[in-house]
This record gives C-alpha cells, sequence and structure tokens, in this order.
C-alpha cells in the first residue's frame, strides 16, 4: 500500500500503527527515543515486556505504553544513577497509577 | 532572547561542587517529576531544571556559561557575545536527541545548539545517522470519534529542526494525515519516511504521532472499551426496556433488564472502538428520578409510598 495519495490536489499521508510494524532493533529503539543496545539489554533482562523480537525483527505490542515506559526508566537511570531493575519498578507503579488515573477519568496529577 | 541563570534554576552557589549540582537536581527532579508532581508547572520547570542541569553537569558547558560573567541575572534580554561562535567549545556527542534539545529555551539552543543526537543515544545511533534521518515525535489530539470513522485531519505540528550549522529549533509542518481505524490512546500512527532527511543519499526517519483523545463529556475510553453512563427511567429500570443509545459508530438500542439498579454495568460486546478483536461498550447504568414539581408527579409518588412496601435501606442492607 502506498504511504500516501492525492485527493483534490492535496496530498493525503497514511498513517500505520507502529504496532503494525515489525522493524530492526535500531528503528524501534529510535521510534522510543533510546540507544539500541539500552533496549536490547532491558528486553533481555525481562524489564522490558511490551516489546518481542522475532527472527532478528522486532516490534512493539503497545506502543504507547512502551514508549512511556523507556522514557521513564530512561530518565530513572540518568537523573538518579538508578539501578534497571528500580527503574523498571518504578516504572511499573508509574503505569499502575495511570491505570488508575484513567479509571477515574483523571489524566492529570493533581 | 532570555538570559537564563542556571544556577539559581538549582539552587546552587556558582561554585558549587559537581556533588552538590547532582544533589541539587536530584531534590528538584524528584519535587518536580511530571508524572508525580502536584506542582501546576512541574513540566515547565522539569524542562528549566533539565536544561540547568545540562550545562552545569557537563564541564565544558559550565565553563563556556561562566565565561559569560557573573553580571547576568535570569530573565535579562541576551544576545551572545559577538565571538561566541568563534570560540573552539566541542559540544558534539553531549547525550541529548533533538527531541529533547528542542525543549529547551532558545538561550540554550543560541549557545550549546551544536549538540547532537549520538552521546545519549551511543554510537550505535551514531552509526544509523549514517544511513537514516532522525524520527520526529509528535503528539496529535483527535476525537474519540476520529476511531471509529478513520478521517483525514490537518495537522499543524510543531517539529524540531536542524539548521546547517547543527542548531536545533522547532518549525511548523503542516500535514493532512489519514488516521487508521481503530485507534486507541497513546498508540503512535506511524508516517514512514516523513522525518528528518537522511545524509548521504540515504532513507529519511520517521514522523510518530502518538494519540490523545480530547476528553469526551459522555464517554470515556479504557484500551478499545467505551465506557457511558447510560440515564434511565425508574420505570424503564423496573419494567425492563428498551432505550436508544448515540454512540460514535451510530445509534444503538440497547435492552435494559427488568429490575436494574442504579451501578449496575451492561455489557454490549464488540461495539466499542473497532479493532480484531474490537472493544465493548460498558454501560453503567443510572436510575434519575422525575422531580416532584408538580400535583400530578407528587401524587405519584405519595401513592407509591403509601401502595408499596419498600425500604431502600432494608433492600439494600444500609
Amino acid at each position: 500500500m502506498p504511504d500516501e495519495f492525492v485527493q483534490n490536489d492535496v496530498v493525503i499521508l497514511i498513517g500505520s500503527l507502529l504496532e503494525d510494524s515489525w522493524m530492526p532493533l535500531e528503528q524501534l529503539a529510535a521510534a522510543c527515543a533510546v540507544e539500541a543496545e539500552w533496549l536490547r539489554r532491558h528486553v533481555d533482562e525481562g524489564l522490558f515486556p511490551h516489546v518481542e523480537c522475532v527472527a532478528g525483527v522486532w516490534r512493539v505490542s503497545s506502543s504507547g505504553v512502551a514508549r512511556a515506559r523507556a522514557r521513564r526508566m530512561r530518565q530513572i537511570e540518568r537523573d538518579f544513577d538508578a539501578v534497571p531493575e528500580l527503574a523498571a519498578l518504578v516504572a511499573d507503579l508509574l503505569e499502575e497509577l495511570d491505570r488508575l488515573r484513567a479509571q477515574l477519568g483523571r489524566p492529570d496529577p493533581d | 532572547m532570555k538570559f537564563q541563570d542556571y544556577y539559581e534554576v538549582l539552587g546552587v552557589a556558582r561554585d558549587a561542587s559537581a556533588e552538590q549540582i547532582k544533589k541539587a537536581f536530584r531534590k528538584l527532579a524528584r519535587k518536580y517529576h511530571p508524572d508525580v508532581s502536584k506542582e501546576t508547572d512541574a513540566e515547565a520547570r522539569m524542562q528549566a531544571i533539565n536544561e540547568a542541569h545540562t550545562v552545569l553537569s557537563d564541564p565544558e558547558r559550565r565553563a563556556a556559561y561562566d565565561r559569560l560573567g557573573q553580571d547576568w541575572h535570569g530573565g535579562e534580554d541576551f544576545r551572545p557575545p559577538p565571538d561566541w561562535g568563534k570560540q573552539q567549545f566541542d559540544f558534539s556527542g553531549r547525550g541529548l536527541s533533538p527531541d529533547e534539545a528542542a525543549q529547551f529555551s532558545d538561550f540554550f539552543s543560541q549557545l550549546f545548539g551544536g549538540t547532537h543526537a549520538a552521546g545519549g543515544f551511543g554510537a550505535h545511533s551514531g552509526r544509523r545517522r549514517q544511513r537514516h534521518g532522525e524520527d520526529h515525535h509528535a503528539q496529535v489530539v483527535l476525537d474519540i470519534e476520529d476511531a471509529f470513522t478513520g478521517p483525514t485531519r490537518q495537522l499543524a505540528l510543531r517539529l524540531p529542526q536542524r539548521d546547517a550549522q547543527g542548531r536545533v529549533s522547532n518549525a511548523t509542518r503542516t500535514l493532512n494525515v489519514r488516521i487508521p481505524v481503530g485507534v486507541r490512546e497513546g498508540q503512535v500512527i506511524r508516517l514512514a519516511g516523513q522525518g528528518a532527511p537522511g545524509s548521504g543519499g540515504q532513507p529519511p526517519g520517521d514522523l510518530l504521532l502518538e494519540v490523545r483523545f480530547r476528553p469526551h463529556d459522555r464517554l470515556r475510553v479504557d484500551g478499545r472499551d467505551l465506557h457511558l453512563t447510560l440515564p434511565v427511567a425508574p420505570w424503564e429500570a423496573a419494567l425492563g426496556a428498551v432505550v436508544v443509545v448515540d454512540l460514535p459508530g451510530g445509534r444503538l438500542k440497547v435492552r435494559i433488564p427488568r429490575g436494574a439498579q442504579s451501578g449496575q454495568q451492561l455489557k454490549v460486546r464488540g461495539r466499542g472502538i473497532p479493532g480484531s478483536p474490537p472493544g465493548d461498550l460498558l454501560l453503567a447504568l443510572q436510575v434519575v428520578l422525575p422531580a416532584a414539581d408538580t400535583a400530578q408527579a407528587q401524587a405519584l409518588y405519595e401513592t407509591m409510598a403509601r401502595e408499596l412496601a419498600f425500604d431502600p435501606r432494608r433492600t439494600t442492607g444500609s
């Protein structure tokens, strides 16, 4: 399928969901705004359950959650010199907080 | 452009040690972490704190910043010294992605604009940059209805862009994008090849749009499931009824079971956000009483009170 089409002289881009894309590790890491080795290491250690690898190509099963988790874990590791397991624990707690806030219909801390 | 007093932002003296700077940063990072902070300006404060820490924790950046002198105050109009660009500061490979750098102030961009993604993303990312352009990340706010129809939306996005000198700034780009049917909150729409141009004739990066839904006055989304509070009349709840519900995907007839109560939840399978499988529609029943604001309504209530042996405290166990 082409990535764009023209309708009434207007170019319309066709978006696809990141979840539907299998891609090289480096491309997926860039999509999550982290370095490839960081992502590989955390997936290998079981700290990143939203990413899977089959025959050398990678896919993220829940792109929004995975990107937020990558951002949070990387920030916690960098800002507080935290070990990956501790960063993952904090990310787990923040994800639980996200779920509870969503149930309340209240996305922001207040 | 306003001068940024990074020492003031972190609350440290100009001669603070690296350890003192790190300690001050961590204290503030905990206080203003956007995921948990209750401060109203937490996100903006965290950006300012990150920017200050990025400069003061790096000996070369800090030395360059200190050369501006001590007479500047935060918020003052500022222009870089005429010889600033001729000085031999090397800020490349210092651990910032273009998206991170684009969130920093113009002051940072003017002084330290030569930052590259390589530091934070390591040598592997550096090699990737030889092959591909950088991905661009943005957020797109949609209506829940868009997930049902897959419309074409015109988006004006503020995206980071690097000039010939390597400085990062934001520029507005207008795009017409076909939204995939079934998109959910938090998902990422990928527009292949719409990121930054590649170098050396290599492919461009992707544009990645993270989906957010505008708050809806009736509906709440949880994954693919739709939650809706459905008001029903007392006789609809007591006797059972078929009521019409307006949904983004069209009108739907729902059977209210006889003897339904407020707070009871009805599930209509497959009528949530489209997908494989589609989500469910979850209806929270809310029995709404008519006001006793006419003689007739009051008489009906009095008749019920007289004729029905009904004690809600006993029924509910209260």
